[in-house]
């Protein structure tokens, strides 16, 4: 009862922080989640009571999100990387040491509480994988060795910060970092990471009108650099046109796409860049507040840029009549995210910075006309805002010297995988796919991942296609994989990322990627038919045109594009046409049901070596 | 005057309508029949069974949710989309535990009729049999998971209709699920037997106990005429007493 009351009084004050605001639902669950270790049906129940909504709203959200959990989970929670990337570098005996160690499989806290042991998605790390989150601080670069000695070193001192005896290059030494990330900017280009005059492109803007921000943006041709390449703009012009207000300019530092890890520097080197083309864009939109939503997992620069924000408003670059211009209002906020990869999607960052479960929502309308709260909304990328700062600055035709005719200036790639070199390069678009594995050392690359899971696996007869919109687009992620990798263990590794990271919504999304990984299984199992190349091509085609975000219309296309260009994998899969038996009928399975309920092995006999049942056996069944 | 009706194609068909109004209640009001489940008129649109997918402009799009405007062309009958609407309603029949032949809601329920319509006899996936929870908890009503299809429309009527937030969906991906607005199911809510909410479900998933098989197989709702047979008929007359909202 004591206990009781004392966690309704806990939860209310932490409801209060946040202005018993049901907007701010995933702050108030995220801090109850820390306070508590998770969510307790009590602590539901107060949250809907106080923020006066109900509480299977509230249980929607906490059971939508990786982070968020209802079930007590340890006081360490340490998140291993499952990404594909991390198990090209050694996860598989990193996840086996801790579970060595910690003496519990993965999803198991330990019996004293005190070590929760979870699996996540890419967390943004693949340049130094493998890597893990202990709570919020990232450990890189794990092996075998230095799991046993951190495992140690918590059961003695429980604070994982005290994991980071190293910090990392540039930022990631500020005392309000201290990270062992390391940047690894390995080509750094004239666009982002040249040497500038701090706020030069905000001083210009607010020389002209909106209007002619606007048109320079239009002018140098910048497109979205998240992946999907809408023109900037445009999509400014629509905002701004759009009746209502007031209006928000929100930034989407959400880069989940497995093996996109740019932001991140850009977070940690270019804060101030980022922040002033926010500001640049809600001058040019008329928004008063702007938001930076923030992945749960890079909540290690949390610190940080509040402390630049801060500093900004300290710099009159935010706030009041910013600048000294007359009625120019303006600041930022961060909302942090709680892992959730559909949340970069636009609708559903939206949908996740009102609190809410990160369901996309449908369109049209778009954020331009309702967005956040309703309100004509802007989402623009990280970089995309940190070039048209660049933009403004230098001038639409600076930036249109690099480039192709569709594709506009430079664009920063996150390499990995099987390369020497892996890191951030920014490179002019345009540049060839062979080119860019030059310059990472990728000597003996057998298909290379442009653009992540929802982009395209590359053949090597198309290397020399060219890093654009119009050829190879890609929202930065390149992923090589030497020639020895097993790629349809990578396509339904990267299938099982979709199934966990859709939101569930619409049907084809929900069931159809499910569906296509049960397929893409089977062949690998050997059981694979003819027909299934096309049932697979079929299945792929109605997901992707049915759909209703990009997470559905492109999880389905690297078992598309490996369906064309490396159809041989398949066509080897196909279960061999001289036994008995249609190879995907899989009599082991089929038979074990009734062996076990008659108690005995069937007179069916197989060959142990082989996976299949083979063909001296008798066919008395 | 001119600034509210908008025309439009559907299926070659010149179309007049509301500005507002989407493909779908334009459609069906010009007399022109697209399959939905999930849909349901009165109610916010859902958008997430997707078999009401049309080509506007060459482009997939929700008719439930898009809204009309001079100079579409839309697709609705076509072969192409009657494939896309086969593979969506075969996906939902693998992905619970259907079985018609048991189930109460047998010749009432509209998964059942669509499949009908489409002639699937039995789906080309395999099934994947997933463990569902069933809540019998309430004195009145029936929640069996087994065969829900997520289409939100309890969500929806609980909440805009009947005013109270029954239900809600927990979970994501192939996990998400409907929720009760209680720790104790379906018994410790305040959902009354006579609420809309229950009588909304398109599917054997929300069922009003004790009242089964009052209607015989035979006589029951798709037995009389197959699903959508209602909007040609009448063209521009409203649909039959079907919506909470009338």
């Amino acid at each position: 009862m004591d206990e009781n009351g004392a966690t309704k009084a806990a939860v209310q004050a932490i409801c209060r922080e946040h202005g018993n605001d049901r907007t701010r639902m995933l702050d108030i669950l995220r801090d109850v989640q820390r306070r508590f270790g998770f969510v307790s049906d009590e602590a539901m129940d107060e949250v809907a009571e106080v923020t006066g909504c109900a509480r299977i709203d509230v249980e929607s959200v906490v059971s939508f999100y990786a982070f968020l959990s209802d079930r007590p989970q340890g006081r360490i929670v340490i998140r291993l990387c499952n990404d594909v990337v991390d198990e090209l570098k050694g996860m598989p005996e990193v996840a086996a040491a801790f579970r060595r160690e910690l003496g519990i499989a993965i999803g198991e806290t330990t019996s004293d509480g005190f070590f929760t042991l979870a699996e996540t998605p890419c967390i943004g790390m693949c340049d130094q994988a493998p890597a893990v989150l202990v709570n919020d601080v990232v450990v890189t670069d794990l092996d075998p060795d230095r799991v046993r000695r951190i495992v140690h070193r918590l059961r003695y001192n429980p604070d994982p910060s005290a994991l980071v005896t190293e910090v990392g290059d540039g930022n990631n030494g500020h005392p309000l970092v201290r990270a062992m990330v390391r940047n690894n900017v390995r080509r750094a280009g004239e666009v982002i990471f040249s040497d500038r005059m701090a706020e030069a492109g905000l001083q210009q803007a607010l020389r002209l009108t909106p209007e002619r921000v606007i048109e320079q943006v239009k002018q140098s041709k910048l497109c979205g650099r998240g992946g999907a390449g809408f023109p900037t703009g445009r999509k400014w012009e629509f905002t701004r046109a759009a009746q209502g207000g007031p209006k928000y300019i929100i930034c989407n530092a959400d880069e989940g796409e497995p093996g996109t890890f740019k932001d991140r520097v850009l977070l940690t080197e270019r804060p101030d860049l980022l922040f002033e083309g926010m500001t640049i864009a809600a001058y040019a939109i008329g928004a008063s507040e702007g938001i930076l939503y923030l992945r749960g997992e890079y909540a290690y620069l949390r610190r940080f840029l509040e402390h630049v924000l801060e500093e900004r408003r300290r710099a009159g670059l935010l706030g009041q009549s910013i600048l000294g211009v007359d009625g120019f209002d303006f600041d930022i906020r961060i909302q942090l995210g709680a892992g959730s990869y559909v949340c970069g999607e636009e609708t559903a960052l939206i949908s996740s910075c009102e609190g809410q479960r990160g369901d996309p929502k449908n369109r049209p309308p778009f954020p331009a006309e309702k967005g956040f709260l309703g309100r004509p909304t802007c989402v623009n990328n990280v970089e995309t805002l940190c070039k048209a700062a660049r933009i403004l600055e230098e001038g639409p035709d600076w930036f249109r010297q690099w480039g192709t005719e569709s594709s506009a200036g430079t664009k920063l790639l996150s390499i990995s995988g099987d390369c020497l070199r892996p890191g951030i390069y920014e490179v002019p678009f345009g540049v060839k796919l062979s080119d860019v594995l030059k310059l990472c050392g990728a000597r003996d690359a057998g298909a290379v991942l442009v653009g992540g899971p929802s982009g395209r696996l590359v053949a090597p007869a198309d290397f020399d296609e060219r890093i654009c919109f119009e050829e190879l687009p890609t929202g930065g992620a390149i992923v090589v994989f030497d020639s020895s990798r097993d790629l349809l263990r990578i396509v339904s590794r990267y299938l099982a990322f979709f199934i966990d990271e859709s939101c569930g919504h619409c049907t084809p999304c929900r069931v159809g990627n499910v569906l296509l990984k049960e397929r893409i299984d089977r062949l690998r199992r050997g059981q694979g038919e003819r027909s299934d190349l096309e049932y697979l091509e079929r299945l792929a085609r109605t997901i992707q045109a049915t759909s209703r975000c990009g997470l559905g219309q492109t999880s389905p296309r690297l078992v598309e594009c490996t369906l064309r260009d490396f159809r041989s994998l398949y066509e080897a899969c196909l279960g061999r046409p001289d036994l008995e038996l249609r190879p995907s009928f899989d009599i082991r399975a089929a038979l074990r049901e009734s062996e076990a309920l008659v108690g005995r092995d069937s007179v069916y006999n197989w060959n142990e070596q082989s996976e299949l049942p083979c063909r001296t056996t008798p066919s008395r069944l | 005057m001119q600034n509210d009706t908008v025309t439009f194609v559907i299926d070659q068909k010149e179309v007049r309508a509301r500005r507002g109004q989407t493909i779908l209640e334009a459609a069906e009001q010009a007399g022109v029949y697209i399959p939905r489940l999930c849909h349901l008129k009165g109610l916010t649109p859902h958008g997430s069974c997707r078999v009401c997918t049309v080509r506007v402009n060459g482009r997939y799009q929700a008719a439930c949710t898009y809204p009309v405007a001079d100079d579409l062309v839309v697709e609705n009958d076509t072969e192409e989309l009657r494939t896309l609407r086969r593979d969506l309603l075969e996906m939902l029949l693998v992905e619970g535990n259907h079985f018609c032949m048991f189930c109460e809601k047998s010749g009432h329920c509209e998964l059942q009729a669509l499949a009908y319509r489409h002639s699937i006899a039995a789906p080309k996936y395999p099934h994947l049999w997933p463990r569902r929870e069933v809540d019998a908890s309430h004195p009145d009503v029936l929640l069996d998971r087994n065969r829900c299809v997520l289409c939100g429309r309890c969500v929806r009527v609980s909440r805009d209709v009947d005013g109270k937030n029954v239900f809600g969906f927990v979970g994501r991906g192939p996990h998400r699920h409907l929720g009760v607005n209680s720790r104790r199911g379906l018994g410790g809510s305040d959902l009354s037997a006579d609420d809309q909410a229950v009588t909304v479900c398109p599917v054997g998933c929300l069922l009003r106990k004790r009242t089964a098989f009052q209607v015989p197989v035979g006589q029951r709702r798709f037995d009389r005429q197959p699903i959508g047979a209602e909007v040609g008929a009448g063209a521009g007359s409203p649909q039959p007493s079907e919506s909470p909202m009338q």
